[in-house]
């Protein structure tokens, strides 16, 4: 139990994908502009993530090891994600209509996003079993929403300041993205302070 | 097996599986498509500009091919034309769409409402508003900074002396710039009903009214007096014309002494 919990924190504040591992930060800068922008897209993300790795495990358990094809998982982990995200959209279409319409175009955005694909693959890195890997994938999603959601805030302040003329758009978002992320920084330690691990 | 071999045969077979998989599903959870609706959206406009009431022209496309809603002249942006093409298409009775027109209620040019402030914040109305009402004296003229000239799909606003104007012939009516402009001056008028129009918002009394801007409604009367049609009435200040009252006479422009009262 102890080590579920440590999988959250970890997800969410000390290894948090955005803001410490670097990993989807298109989408973090493309979509962070709008607070339902951005949560709809962190619905979709934590949806695709949780559902990439309960198929994406047991492909590389009993294919990929087993056979001695490790080396493939990159290849195989793209071709099965974009799949799965497919699926998911057409079975969406059908049942969830509301749900699909909300997510609308940031559910087949997220077949490209490698937020995805690096948490399959850190996943299996770090060893861990079926139900570790489920709730690390729900801790990374959760993370990811956590930052786009405070991104959003950060974002709608700097669109009503003044911003000196060459620092407009990108730049200073950036620059904003580099000092949240230096905040999370603060993080570091909780999880062996607390004595999780 | 040869490794290679075993390789291309997985990915492969990975990806023939995904294929199919994808294949049957797509067939087993296909949602029909309604073939009206894309038809009803080809005939719409698509300006998206929510003047029908709906979220865009596909919200309006599906409403009317499903048949909830039978009224087909509820596009302002397409009009009679969009009207009778979708009349047509849908077998129903095209109506005709009433056409207006959005008018900016405010004078307040720098000339006739001096600047109270050198206002140097962030170039939106919404911004400027929240700041002491914007940097003219008037608190209920117009900002000047172009909210609604952003919010219109038809580039039919553009701000001349500090005050929004919109061009009679682009305005489609969809309402957008009313809805964005943070002072609520903004409104629709029939075009078809001419007449009388009191060109400010101002609902302090005529003493503050004045001081604000030259061409306030003080809410003196003096039109309400001199109407022959009964179409004027005064309250909290500032007189309004019922237009479909209004025979056009013109009497109370000439009486107005602010001169806030236009003819159109």
């Amino acid at each position: 139990m102890k080590f579920y919990f440590a999988l959250l924190l970890m997800g969410l504040l000390t290894q948090n994908f955005v803001l410490a591992k670097f990993l989807g930060i298109c989408p973090f800068l493309g979509v962070s502009k709008k607070l339902d922008t951005s949560a709809g897209m962190s619905a979709a993300v934590v949806l695709v993530m949780v559902l990439a790795t309960a198929v994406t495990w047991p492909i590389n358990e009993f294919l990929l090891e087993k056979y001695d094809l490790a080396y493939l998982q990159t290849i195989v982990f793209i071709l099965v994600i974009a799949a799965l995200v497919q699926l998911i959209e057409i079975v969406m279409k059908k049942y969830l209509k509301p749900l699909y319409k909300a997510l609308g175009i940031y559910l087949p955005l997220i077949t490209t996003n490698c937020a995805v694909l690096g948490v399959v693959i850190l996943n299996v890195d770090n060893g861990y079993n079926y139900p570790q890997s489920l709730v690390n994938s729900f801790a990374a999603g959760l993370g990811f929403g956590l930052a786009m959601i405070m991104f959003a805030g950060v974002r709608g302040r700097i669109e009503h300041n003044d911003i000196p003329k060459f620092l407009e758009g990108l730049p200073i978002t950036l620059i904003a993205a580099a000092l949240v992320s230096l905040s999370f920084l603060g993080f570091t330690g909780i999880i062996e302070g607390m004595g999780l691990m | 097996m040869n490794p290679v071999l075993l390789a291309v045969l997985l990915v492969g077979g990975i990806g023939v599986a995904a294929g199919l998989l994808l294949a049957v599903a797509s067939k087993v959870f296909a949602v029909p498509v309604n073939e009206k609706e894309e038809g009803v959206n080809e005939i719409l406009p698509g300006a998206n500009c929510g003047g029908c009431g709906y979220s865009g022209c596909s919200g309006y496309a599906a409403a009317l091919a499903s048949g909830e809603v039978t009224d087909c002249s509820k596009c302002v942006a397409g009009g009679d034309e969009t009207a009778q093409a979708l009349g047509e298409y849908l077998g129903l009775a095209a109506g005709s769409v009433e056409k207006s027109c959005a008018v900016v209620f405010c004078q307040g040019t720098p000339e006739n409402s001096a600047p109270k402030m050198e206002y140097r914040g962030d170039m939106t109305c919404a911004s400027a508003m929240k700041l002491y009402g914007g940097a003219k004296t008037c608190a209920y003229s117009c900002v000047g900074y172009g909210d609604c000239v952003k919010a219109c799909p038809f580039d039919a606003i553009s701000i001349v002396n500090t005050v929004a104007v919109v061009d009679k012939n682009k305005c489609r009516a969809c309402g957008r710039c009313a809805a964005a402009c943070p002072k609520r001056i903004i409104d629709l008028v029939p075009v078809s009903q001419t007449g009388a129009l009191v060109m400010c918002k101002n609902s302090d009394k005529g003493a503050a009214a004045k001081k604000a801007c030259v061409t306030a409604c003080i809410g003196c009367g003096k039109c309400m007096k001199v109407c022959e049609a009964n179409a004027i009435t005064v309250k909290n200040f500032l007189a309004s014309v019922d237009r479909t009252k209004c025979t056009g006479c013109g009497k109370c422009a000439e009486a107005c002494p602010d001169h806030c009262i236009i003819m159109r």
